[in-house]
């Protein structure tokens, strides 16, 4: 019901414009820090020529700028975190929204949140006192700070992220859907493989995507575990070596770093790219989401 | 940096100050995770733990003088030693330590945001032109003396090694144990992160052994610890590991090796006499450095580091001037 009175309609437009500033102004905000990331980074790629930076040696101490074993470190280290996640992730959702008893899920959903809540310096410590040791002990490698321990503990850290949005996007599906496939004549079992995770499956690549955001910006327990050695990781036992990411090198690096040096200004080129390879990541989810809808799919 | 901007901590009291941790071990966490910068302050026992200069009723001194004092991770330790033990014979000086690293305390000296600069090499050329350009000419004070000890698990049956042998490991010649005479397992290397003063001086003197034409560098393989702590934590639980740190940081769970100049050497451990009578190879000066010559409260100090203070070099793991 429509109120005419002249003060609420005051005190609505006040609200609105407010509402209206405040969003813009979170957009203006994210602008604004690319500026700064640019501003502070782009310098590099002016001082340091094109092929050195996308070389193989990452000496800062020694001038000696290559990017690319620190890259592919993060690639790697990402990738493994998310095969090891996703298959968890999704099926512990599908467990807890369509399998699970009432009471089960009312004490899973929120342990699984407070999950999220662990601090990441927690996981490093754990990673570096516990995984690290099991890793060198079961698998025989020279030593258990590796991009898998790394991977290990990144994937422990996307979980809750993954299993909460596909939880989600599971929830989401209309019960008609369930009931139609039940009516079928199919099982339980086949009504949730077929039926309802296909028609999540938009929402479940979301929780993958924000799982991925979060394996790839992770720093302190990466910084812990993966023993931050910028080797190409080319060969193929690399995943039980050393690694070192691109988060890890900017907290590890920052602290001592003079202010408008070359280096300082290869820390924000880092930076920039780290940025650009969360926002493809971030694109590629939005588009899967839109070719979706425009199909007539669901969500 | 935002990012290392330290927790201010008040303390007042001797008391208080006991519960300082004396240990480098504990100092090394505290350091890291918790706050750079300790304000220690004597002024009217019974004062409330609070920034206040003096309290009421107490003839105030003229000045109050805080002497600031930043710099090398290495030296961080020794330094608020040294100010508890001075602040407790001058209450009427404060002392405020922080650490940061070598080249951050000699930034803020040059741009004269502390007094003294802690350091664990000398300063560089461009360093000492920043300063000139900046109207100041540095004053070199060697306050210690701090040895690198190379460190393996104690279950590593190798003993000595030469520095020659030392740095084909650290540039990944030398990659299985069995070839400096252990068991058969593969070396992993462990260093401080490349920002450290250890870092360098480490690839300075041993892998390049002090060769300036030199380009080694370490291993792309070299694993860097973001503290002392990760190495001593992967040192004490990794029979393949090989690490270093300042002597002042070797727990006991460690092994630390005897170094020789080359093969004929004598191969010396690493300890605060070997250390001063020279025959422990991997040894380097610490230093303070000062905007000028130093004046007053500042210069007092340094006297007393260099004088008395010099007594408590050892507790520290570090080596005494004489």
């Amino acid at each position: 019901m429509p109120n005419t009175r002249p003060r609420n309609r005051w005190s609505e437009f006040a609200l609105e414009a407010l509402i209206r500033v405040l969003g813009f102004s979170s957009i203006g905000f994210v602008l604004l820090i690319f500026l700064f990331l640019l501003r502070e980074g782009v310098p590099l790629f002016f001082e340091v020529p094109l092929d050195q930076l996308f070389g193989v040696g990452w000496y800062p101490t020694f001038n000696l700028f290559g990017m690319l074993p620190l890259i592919l470190g993060s690639v790697l280290i990402t990738l493994t975190a998310i095969v090891i996640a996703v298959p968890l992730g999704v099926a512990t959702a599908v467990f807890v929204r369509e399998a699970a008893p009432g009471w089960a899920r009312e004490i899973l959903k929120p342990t699984i949140e407070v999950l999220a809540g662990i601090p990441s310096v927690v996981l490093g410590f754990f990673g570096m006192t516990v995984v690290a040791p099991l890793v060198r002990e079961t698998l025989g490698v020279p030593t258990g700070l590796t991009a898998f321990a790394g991977a290990l503990i990144l994937a422990y850290m996307a979980l809750p992220t993954i299993i909460s949005v596909a939880e989600d996007a599971l929830d989401a599906v209309p019960k008609s859907y369930r009931d139609a496939g039940l009516a079928m004549g199919a099982t339980h079992w086949q009504t949730i493989w077929r039926v309802v995770v296909p028609a999540a499956r938009s929402g479940i690549v979301v929780a993958v995507m924000l799982g991925m955001g979060r394996a790839i910006g992770e720093t302190m327990a990466v910084m812990m575990i993966t023993g931050n050695a910028a080797r190409m990781p080319l060969s193929l036992d690399s995943l039980f070596r050393p690694a070192r990411t691109m988060t890890a090198t900017i907290a590890a690096e920052m602290g001592e770093v003079a202010q408008g040096s070359v280096h300082y200004h290869a820390l924000f080129g880092i930076g920039i790219i780290l940025f650009m390879l969360t926002f493809t990541i971030n694109l590629a989810a939005a588009s899967t989401i839109f070719k979706k809808r425009r199909r007539g799919g669901l969500r | 940096m935002s990012l290392l901007r330290p927790v201010h901590l008040w303390l007042a009291g001797v008391k208080r100050l006991a519960a300082v941790p004396p240990s480098p071990t504990r100092a090394t966490c505290l350091r890291r995770l918790a706050t750079g910068l300790f304000l220690l302050s004597l002024s009217g026992p019974g004062l409330a733990c609070r920034p206040q200069p003096a309290a009421p009723g107490q003839a105030a001194p003229a000045s109050v003088q805080t002497i600031e004092n930043k710099g090398s991770d290495t030296l961080v330790n020794l330094a608020l030693a040294w100010a508890e033990a001075y602040i407790a014979e001058q209450p009427e000086v404060r002392i405020s330590v922080t650490g940061g690293g070598t080249g951050t305390g000699i930034a803020a000296m040059i741009n004269g945001t502390v007094d003294i600069a802690n350091a664990s090499r000398a300063m560089k050329d461009e360093e000492i032109t920043a300063a000139e350009a900046n109207g100041i000419i540095p004053k070199e004070f060697v306050v210690a003396g701090d040895a690198i000890a190379v460190v393996v698990h104690p279950s590593n049956p190798v003993n000595q090694l030469t520095l020659g042998q030392i740095s084909d490991i650290y540039t990944g010649e030398i990659t299985n144990w069995r070839e400096v005479g252990g068991a058969d397992r593969p070396i992993v290397l462990l260093s401080r992160e490349s920002n450290s003063g250890t870092y360098v001086y480490f690839l300075e003197n041993v892998i390049r052994q002090g060769d300036a034409d030199s380009s080694l560098l370490f291993s792309p393989d070299t694993l860097l610890m973001p503290s002392s702590e990760g190495i001593s934590a992967e040192v004490r639980q990794n029979p393949n590991a090989i690490g270093y740190d300042g002597l002042g940081y070797v727990t006991p769970d460690q092994k630390m090796l005897a170094v020789a100049p080359d093969a004929a050497g004598p191969y010396v451990l690493p300890s605060v006499e070997t250390v001063k009578d020279g025959s422990y190879p991997i040894s380097r000066a610490l230093y303070m450095y000062t905007a000028g010559e130093p004046a007053g409260d500042i210069r007092a100090y340094l006297d007393w580091i260099l004088g008395p203070g010099q007594a408590l070099v050892p507790e520290l793991g570090f080596v005494p001037l004489y």
